[in-house]
């Protein structure tokens, strides 16, 4: 496999899309994973992720500061989590209806806020350059790491632990396992589910962030073409694991680099077809794996998907 | 949802009848039969550095002229939604002139609406409409943009160390196509070795996937990128940063790109626009279809950026100087990228109706369109 052929290309190319695409899939799967952990699903993080975006960018640009940016962008998003919980708490709501109405909420106001800042240029994240060993342009571009990508992949780790070894882990698979279970034990439900949403809520606003001010780097209105709903599908997939969400995501941005990359050594016919790669990919991992028993027995036993 | 749509819509109409005959009753002469109201619509923000701003931007030329209103609406979808802001516009505001400047606007909503009220007067921003098939009150009106874009083509291949420029578009269609072959046949006009890379994202507006084709792009080599996608400002900006010459298209994007910006196509609507509002505000009829190409300064370069050295910018401005004097800038026979000869005259006037459909990427691009 020398540089310059054809496939080495292809393949540095799906890797920088693994690296590039992937972090807003990450952020949003995992805030997703701990709310639907806590029994309870937020569909609303479309909206958040707009949200996310567009605060980021409009702090950035004002301030000078792009991780003020994410900060903001994180806070929006738990705000707009927070919300979603409180409501739901209510008597006989439907929190996948809530969250569809959050959704369409989220974005209005973010287009709405947003008007101002889609003409400006803001100051962006940095990358890190991790391909500096290599002489091949290529190694080099697509090893320009976001600081953010690397925070994803150590929170998914980090997640992973936390929920099997410590005490918040235990509380919040016990929430999202058996409500009675949880009263029982003397934790509020509610309580539990305000923070577990709040805190998904955190993670999709810096995803969204990542989008406006890393990659593509610019606020405008069309800015995410659905990556907050492709990434509530893949925790189903990845049957709400820190770790299988975070391979899920890489391997969703990984399969988004395909078509760009195909056309650019010459394979130009189909490319509708490759440029669907992701999604045809994702329906045929999720009918392979959300059809077994392994499946249901991982869901959590709150969601109102199961029950 | 049917029923409440109707019920609202005839609400509305009486509303509308109701204010008109409260407010213009009696003082009706003061409204002038010149004086002109001209709903816009558009399909995205008015400020997307793109096709949206390019219309905005013109009509924004015509709101100081005295009698004249401007009423606009901005993100409009290529659905039912389209008619109903038209009918708003006509109902509630009064609107005689009305700009559906989205290709989709098209049919069967603005022909619909025209059919509907025949004194309002119509036009859309394409070449859709033919005499006898649609009604007598609407109308089409385009710039041939192919030309300036033949002019980023000129610049570009004497901007060009590799000899391939990358061009971002969105979809296979006739007008993205010719836009294509433009960029080519200028950049093969001075440079025999150039060739043009494109990649097809699939739809108008995909800002990660524009970002993922412009970097596939510059990692096969291409080192000058321009893009027909709705706002170019991923792909400039895309650019930009990693370190290579760009292109712009429908607006100005030299603010995107300080280092690299070469020159870019781009409407002028506003010549179009006054046309319209001083033959309303005469009481000639408007033209149905209004269209033309530098001859009739209805298109142009945005002013050359840092990016454009002495020699692509005197090329350019000599190929704009031909353009202006209606050169043909086609010589012919022309193959298509497969080898088969799809244009075989010597020669063809650079408004001839056969490069309206134009269904092939000329050889020397690199690309399909399937």
């Amino acid at each position: 496999m020398e540089p310059g052929s054809a496939f080495f290309m292809v393949l540095m190319a799906m890797i920088g899309g693994a690296i590039r695409v992937s972090t807003p899939f990450l952020f949003v799967a995992l805030g997703e994973m701990i709310t639907e952990r806590a029994g309870r699903i937020n569909l609303g993080l479309e909206g958040t992720l707009v949200l996310g975006a567009m605060s980021a960018y409009a702090t950035s640009y004002q301030t000078g500061s792009p991780w003020l940016g994410v900060l903001v962008a994180g806070l929006a998003g738990m705000g707009m989590g927070m919300l979603h919980a409180t409501i739901c708490r209510l008597p006989k709501v439907n929190d996948i209806a809530v969250g569809i109405a959050l959704m369409l909420f989220g974005t209005g106001i973010a287009f709405f806020f947003g008007k101002p800042y889609i003409q400006p240029s803001a100051p962006r994240l940095p990358s890190i350059p991790l391909g500096g060993w290599s002489d091949n342009p290529q190694v080099v571009e697509a090893l320009k790491i976001n600081p953010l990508f690397i925070i994803g992949i150590a929170l998914a780790f980090f997640l992973a632990w936390a929920l099997k070894n410590t005490r918040a882990g235990l509380i919040l698979r016990v929430t999202g396992d058996s409500e009675v279970a949880a009263r029982a034990l003397g934790h509020s439900v509610g309580l539990v589910r305000l923070a577990a949403t709040g805190f998904g809520g955190f993670l999709a606003g810096v995803g969204g962030a990542f989008l406006s001010l890393y990659y593509p780097g610019s606020w405008n209105e069309g800015l995410s073409s659905g990556q907050g709903l492709m990434a509530v599908a893949l925790v189903i997939f990845a049957r709400w694991h820190p770790i299988r969400c975070m391979l899920a995501a890489l391997l969703f941005g990984a399969a988004g680099a395909i078509g760009p990359a195909l056309q650019s050594i010459g394979i130009t016919q189909g490319y509708y077809f490759f440029n669907a790669a992701p999604y045809i990919l994702t329906l045929f991992l999720m009918i392979g794996s959300a059809g077994s028993k392994k499946a249901l027995r991982d869901a959590p036993g709150e969601l109102s998907l199961t029950r | 949802m049917t029923f409440d749509l109707l019920s609202r819509r005839s609400l509305l109409k009486g509303t509308a009848a109701g204010v008109a005959a409260a407010s213009f009753g009696f003082p009706g002469a003061l409204r002038a039969a010149t004086n002109v109201t001209i709903g816009i619509v558009y399909v995205g923000p008015k400020d997307d550095f793109g096709w949206n701003q390019a219309h905005a931007v013109s009509i924004g030329a015509l709101k100081a002229t005295p009698g004249v209103k401007i009423i606009e609406e901005e993100n409009v979808p290529e659905t039912a939604a389209v008619a109903k802001s038209m009918e708003s516009m006509i109902n509630l505001e009064g609107a005689n002139l009305i700009l559906a400047t989205s290709f989709g606007y098209f049919n069967p909503f603005m022909v619909d609406v025209a059919k509907k009220y025949s004194k309002v007067t119509l036009r859309h921003a394409a070449p859709l409409w033919e005499k006898g098939k649609h009604p007598d009150n609407a109308g089409s009106y385009f710039g041939y943009l192919d030309q300036a874009h033949f002019v980023n083509g000129v610049a570009a291949g004497l901007s060009t160390k590799s000899n391939k420029i990358g061009f971002v578009a969105a979809k296979p269609i006739s007008s993205v196509l010719r836009n294509i072959n433009s960029v080519l046949w200028g950049a093969r006009s001075v440079n025999p070795n150039a060739t043009v890379q494109v990649i097809f994202t699939g739809d108008w507006a995909l800002p990660v996937r524009e970002a993922e084709a412009a970097n596939a792009l510059i990692g096969a080599g291409c080192d000058v990128l321009t893009c027909h996608v709705d706002s170019p400002k991923v792909v400039i900006e895309t650019a930009e940063r990693r370190g290579i010459k760009s292109l712009g298209h429908n607006a100005s994007q030299a603010s995107l790109a300080p280092k690299g910006f070469i020159t870019g196509a781009e409407y002028k609507w506003e010549t179009i626009y006054k046309i319209f509002a001083d033959a309303i505000a005469k009481g000639q009829p408007v033209p149905n279809v209004v269209f033309g190409g530098y001859d009739k300064d209805m298109v142009r370069n945005t002013a050359f950026g840092a990016g454009a050295d002495a020699a692509a910018r005197k090329a350019a401005e000599a190929a704009i100087a031909d353009l202006k004097a209606n050169k043909p800038i086609l010589k012919g026979p022309v193959k298509d990228n497969k080898g088969n000869v799809v244009l075989p005259n010597a020669s063809y006037d650079n408004f001839d109706r056969v490069l309206d459909g134009m269904n092939f990427l000329a050889d020397g691009v690199v690309g399909s369109i399937t």
